[in-house]
């Protein structure tokens, strides 16, 4: 379990990104790990609900872009300030807005770590003290990105990597995205082969618009 | 900037006034935008932010209904939803089966808005009347014209083929966005890939008499704000619609039906 820090250097592992249209007292953070050597025991600390693990763990394949994640992120952040959540806290709900449907349990199957992850992103939503009207009695004293990181550092054994879109689409399982989202009778976007970046961005697009009419 | 919507209060009659200098305040889910948005257009209905989605350099369209104060409280949120839903989902659909139009990025049907890509570049509209500011009637021997007339037909011909009516086709509601090859600025006004924006009034239809309609509302605008060109325009119509799709001869034959009512009307009137 005691694993041995990474010799990388923690400095850039974790990034904090400042959401547009979000209230500032929320704070998203995100880490990327490949490699990862105990997806099981990441997602048992999810099953078993240890609060030191209150991260969302998404299995990274089912991932193509910086934006599908945010996105998600954005809709778990709207949803968690309106107090409509359908998910027990911030971070299974943004498991849950990965899936362009309202199964909760195959959005986890689906976009949740599972035993056999191999790449991961993990986010942690950070509330600001301002914030204390939230729902959930979460633990009293936030946590700042740097505990975070050393906490995951500390906890996750693999290979901390930037969080961009070059290293998002390295990982990509596009049969499977191709299928979650069902963009396999697209006939237009499949004649798109010639030029994989129009074809990935247009893919992106519809995606994107999957998610936001979930259930609408 | 939490006073939202107090002095938001106008009749419908007084709603459009688009000289006045006022701007109202924004809707709730623009306040803690750290990058400005700027309202674009301010209609009856609803208002046309250019604001950000996500991250600061990916620009988007947010269109909102604000609460109309004339109308009863639970009706007015029932049919803000409906609209905003029923935008969202047709813009998804034709997006899906490959139309132009705005990607759907986030919808919040209970706070009346909908976040869509931003499609850059000048609406239709503009670019014809930049063209046509000098001269006289135009034939077939102008080829930039009859090709985004072309463009014009084919959109609409794409877009009633998949089963989409759009309810106010004008050539404000589609725009000439530029593509990577076309980004030059001498004579490209009229250049670009046609988006169709605007789906407020739109529903799914395949019927021969809404496809009709629509032609005719487009046609009809057309003529009223680009007449040097409405008898081309006509022309191309009738040539480019009716391969777009199977049934399109039949809708073009409807037309002629929609327009012999129109005209008998504007007799009686
Ligand atoms: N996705 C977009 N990208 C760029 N500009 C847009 C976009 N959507 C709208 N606009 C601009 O904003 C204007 C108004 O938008 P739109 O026509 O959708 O609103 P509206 O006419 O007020 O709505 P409605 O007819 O549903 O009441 C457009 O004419 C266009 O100039
Ligand atoms: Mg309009």
């Amino acid at each position: 379990m005691a694993a041995e820090p990474p010799s990388t250097a923690p400095a850039a592992c974790l990034e904090t990104i400042q959401l547009e249209h979000v209230p500032p007292t929320y704070s998203v953070n995100v880490a990327v790990f490949r490699d990862v050597e105990n997806a099981e025991f990441l997602q048992q600390q999810l099953l078993s609900r240890n609060t030191e693990f209150e991260y969302a763990f998404i299995d990274a394949t089912s991932i193509i872009s910086r934006l599908q994640l945010l996105s998600a992120v954005y809709k778990a952040i709207t949803v968690h300030s309106g107090g409509n959540m359908k998910t027990p806290n911030i971070h299974s709900e943004i498991v849950w807005s990965l899936s362009p449907n309202n199964n909760i349990s195959e959005a986890y199957r689906r976009y949740g770590i599972t035993p056999t992850s191999q790449h991961i992103i993990v986010v942690k939503i950070l509330l600001s003290p301002s914030s204390f009207s939230s729902p959930t009695p979460t633990n009293p004293q936030t946590p700042s990105p740097s505990t975070i990181q050393s906490h995951l550092l500390t906890h996750v054994r693999g290979r901390p990597c930037p969080f961009s879109d070059a290293v998002l689409s390295s990982f990509t399982d596009w049969p499977k995205v191709r299928k979650y989202y069902k963009l396999n009778g697209v006939g237009w976007l499949e004649r798109m082969k010639d030029d994989e970046a129009l074809r990935r961005r247009e893919s992106e697009m519809l995606v994107l618009g999957s998610m936001a009419l979930r259930g609408l | 900037m939490t006073t939202l919507l107090s002095t938001d209060h106008r009749p419908p009659s007084s709603a459009p006034q688009p000289s006045t200098p006022f701007t109202p305040a924004p809707p709730p889910i623009l306040t803690h935008s750290p990058s400005a948005s700027t309202l674009i257009t301010q209609g009856a209905e609803a208002r046309l932010y250019k604001t950000t989605y996500l991250l600061p350099h990916l620009p988007c369209a947010l269109k909102y209904r604000p609460p109309k104060p004339w109308r009863h409280p639970i009706l007015d949120a029932r049919l803000t939803r409906q609209r905003i839903l029923a935008e969202a989902r047709i813009l998804a659909k034709c997006r899906r089966e490959g139309v132009r139009v705005p990607a759907v990025y986030a919808v919040d049907e209970g706070g009346g808005w909908l976040a869509m890509e931003w499609v850059p570049g000048a609406a239709v509209r503009a670019g014809l009347n930049a063209h046509l500011a000098t001269g006289g009637e135009r034939d077939e021997s102008d080829a930039a014209l009859v090709s985004v007339l072309r463009r014009v037909a084919a959109a609409v011909g794409g877009l009633h083929s998949v089963g989409v009516v759009h309810g106010d086709l004008t050539t404000s509601n589609m725009m000439l966005a530029p593509t990577p090859n076309h980004q030059g600025e001498e004579g490209a006004g009229l250049e670009g890939v046609i988006v169709i924006i605007d789906f407020g009034l739109a529903s799914q239809s395949a019927s021969d008499e809404d496809r009709a309609v629509d032609l005719y509302v487009l046609e009809r605008a057309f003529a009223s704000t680009h007449p040097r060109a409405e008898a081309l325009f006509t022309r191309v119509l009738e040539a480019e619609y009716g391969g777009a799709f199977r049934g399109a001869p039949v809708v073009l034959r409807k037309l002629e039906e929609v327009r012999l009512r129109g005209r008998k009307r504007s007799m009686l009137g």
